[in-house]
């Protein structure tokens, strides 16, 4: 017992974990404030994980061409929204449906990335680090929050751009309302399905460049399982947040503390853990912490109903 | 079906749009193979020789289809009711484990064990869904992304089992290698095979087919069927009409699981991977199944024609390799059709709208 909660104050004060933490949530809170916006206009885009995926290889290609990490991650963002452009105009242009469309996409660029990385010579290192001056000697969480690889701190201007244009700009207002009342915003004179595919670009330009981000924050070579299912949990992190930003944020640290202990566990109690269950435990968490706390949102009103005009 | 010139029109549209847009993705295909340095004719000639023309492959063919249209006829019972399950991979992958307990575990076996491990591998999908039932009524978290969770937690609580000797991992005597699978099933609770032509044609050809038919008989002609429909068209008035959502919309969804692991436990009985269970055992069956389902606009008889091609896609790209193609190429091909395939129904219901917009305001 004793040794049990020994164990336990060395998760709890261990510093290389919550650098861990940050990075592993980071790239959820790319995606998922993306996802968030696309959501808050009534879609659920389960594409995100095509979007981050599209991001982390073209970030790549982009960095073996060129070594500019700068000009990789804006390379990210482009294919992001060149990914997200299938979802929104085949669900909101042409009313396919868009949970069919979102899996597609996510099957079709595994396969894609998969086919086309043997052509390309990847080579990708990691960003350099920064050091923050001051806020980088706040103990535990200095290190984690303010010492990090530079692309890491776009993080910190992805967050408040995301909640401002959503929420204080015309237009965020126009998302908003078409993913609450589409038929009134519709009448009011805004164009619904041209929000929502604003939405779901913005959504990919967000996607793309958090994949650039993990590449050269992270994990710094690029593999197709890299991303592996980060786009869901990004999802359920909105999910989890109850549709606010702030909600999803802490649902991102959340399950990035559940995926940074899954990876260093075995290091900081030096206890030899089940593999399988511990590649399942962001899972596992995840659907434990929905089924806690899930239930006391509101959720969009019009969330993943197509609008076409005319039909009630 | 009404004749009149419009709706003629309409439908010469909607298959020249159909010819089109696959031609489209093909054409996409090819180019990627020629720019990848790969030759497309070379992979074009190795997907014919897997898929049917060389001896015994269109048995494989077959016994891949199989499980498909099971899956996919499960997948369109829940999305009649209005409920995107999209957790097949996982159901399938949970019942086949179900079924191996039984399966793997009763020696000599018989055929009332065959029935039995199909039954729990069923109830085992069937659970699995039950899950995301239980996550949605109780909860309200959207099924879309309970179940998709729930795939990435099957195969590792799969491979725990595959784990530990207690659960289902072989013991073999001496054996170096710890490769992670279950025994084989019980010789007499495995499914018969036909042979036919020089080909192996397991029997779950002919129960999907039953299956499948059944499933739209069901859906099209019996009051239960009736019931989900309307769920899925209009939950207010279904709930008014007494058809509650509760009940009927988890049933959908367990039914739909309960077909998932049909198909899985039916793949472990009729010889997939060598009658061995194993984490990757589900082997994109459960994805490929709710493709199927969707590209047939979640109609079974409509599945089976859609299942065959994928299961021809799949097959041929087994001898891909050979040929000198990556054999991933068949992960864009099924990718870029099943986009090729939503976007005809959807261009021409968009047409026939600006159609008789345009008849309005003439009118007008």
């Amino acid at each position: 017992m004793l040794a049990f909660l020994g164990s336990f104050g060395d998760i709890l004060s261990n510093g290389p974990l919550y650098q861990s933490t940050f990075r592993l949530a980071a790239i959820l809170v790319f995606a998922a404030v993306g996802e968030w916006v696309a959501e808050r206009a009534g879609t659920i885009n389960l594409s995100v994980e095509a979007m981050l995926l599209g991001g982390h290889f073209a970030t790549a290609i982009a960095y073996t061409q060129t070594s500019n990490f700068a000009i990789s991650l804006f390379v990210g963002a482009i294919a992001g929204i060149f990914v997200s452009s299938f979802q929104a105009y085949l669900s909101h242009y042409l009313n396919a449906d868009q949970f069919g469309i979102g899996l597609t996409l996510n099957i079709l660029l595994l396969g894609l990335v998969a086919f086309l990385e043997p052509n390309f010579d990847l080579s990708t290192k990691l960003a350099g680090e920064v050091k923050v001056p001051l806020l980088y000697d706040i103990p535990i969480i200095g290190p984690a929050m303010f010492g990090q690889r530079w692309p890491m701190y776009l993080v910190y201007a992805v967050v408040p751009l995301s909640w401002w244009l959503l929420m204080r700009t015309k237009w965020g207002l126009e998302v908003r309302a078409v993913g609450e009342d589409p038929q009134a915003a519709d009448v009011t004179g805004i164009h619904v399905n041209a929000r929502r595919r604003h939405a779901i670009l913005y959504t990919g330009f967000i996607a793309g460049l958090g994949g650039g981000v993990y590449l050269f924050g992270q994990v710094g070579r690029f593999e197709s399982g890299n991303i592996g299912g980060k786009g869901i949990i990004a999802i359920a992190a909105v999910i989890f947040g109850g549709w606010t930003l702030r909600g999803a944020v802490a649902g991102c640290i959340l399950f990035g503390y559940v995926d940074a202990l899954r990876l260093n566990l075995p290091n900081i109690v030096g206890h030899d853990f089940n593999a399988q269950l511990l590649a399942a435990l962001p899972f596992l968490a995840t659907i434990v912490v929905m089924l806690i706390f899930a239930k006391h949102t509101r959720q969009p009103a019009s969330l993943a109903l197509p609008f076409i005009r005319g039909l009630k | 079906m009404s004749t009149t010139p419009t709706a003629k029109r309409n439908r010469i549209e909607l298959i020249a749009l159909y010819v089109v847009s696959i031609v489209a993705a093909f054409v996409i295909a090819a180019i990627l193979v020629n720019t990848s340095g790969d030759s497309w004719s070379k992979a074009v000639v190795a997907m014919i020789n897997g898929a049917f023309k060389n001896p015994g492959r269109w048995g494989e063919t077959l016994r891949r289809a199989a499980p498909l249209l099971i899956v996919a006829a499960g997948s369109a019972i829940a999305a009649k009711a209005g409920i995107f399950n999209i957790g097949q991979e996982g159901q399938v992958l949970i019942g086949a484990t179900g079924a191996a307990f039984i399966m793997t575990k009763i020696h000599p076996g018989s055929p009332l064990m065959l029935i039995l491990g199909v039954l729990l591998g069923m109830l085992a999908g069937a659970a699995w869904a039950g899950i995301s039932a239980l996550l949605y009524y109780w909860r309200r978290v959207p099924v879309v992304l309970s179940t998709l969770l729930l795939v990435y937690l099957s195969s590792q609580i799969t491979g725990y089992t595959m784990t530990r000797k207690f659960l289902l991992l072989e013991v073999v005597e001496g054996s170096p290698t710890r490769i992670q699978n279950s025994a084989k099933t019980a010789v007499n609770s495995r499914l018969g095979i036909m042979h036919i032509f020089g080909n192996n044609v397991p029997l779950t050809v002919p129960i999907a087919i039953i299956f499948a038919i059944g499933v739209a008989y069901m859906l099209s002609r019996s009051v239960w069927g009736f019931r989900l429909k309307m769920l899925g068209l209009n939950p207010r008035t279904a709930q008014r009409a007494g058809v509650s959502h509760v009940k009927f919309g988890s049933m959908a969804l367990l039914t739909s699981g309960a077909a998932a692991g049909l198909a899985g436990s039916l793949m472990l009985a009729s010889g997939e991977s060598n009658y061995r269970a194993s984490s990757g055992f589900a082997a994109s069956v459960g994805w490929d199944g709710l493709l199927v389902a969707l590209v047939a606009r979640n109609n079974p008889y409509a599945s089976i024609p859609v299942a065959l091609a994928f299961a021809c896609l799949h097959t041929g790209s087994n001898f891909l390799a050979a040929a000198g193609v990556k054999s991933v190429l068949v992960d864009v091909i099924r990718g870029l059709l099943v986009l090729a395939l939503f976007i005809p129904p959807a261009v021409s219901e968009l047409r026939k709208k600006r159609r008789v917009l345009a008849l309005m305001t003439e009118r007008a």
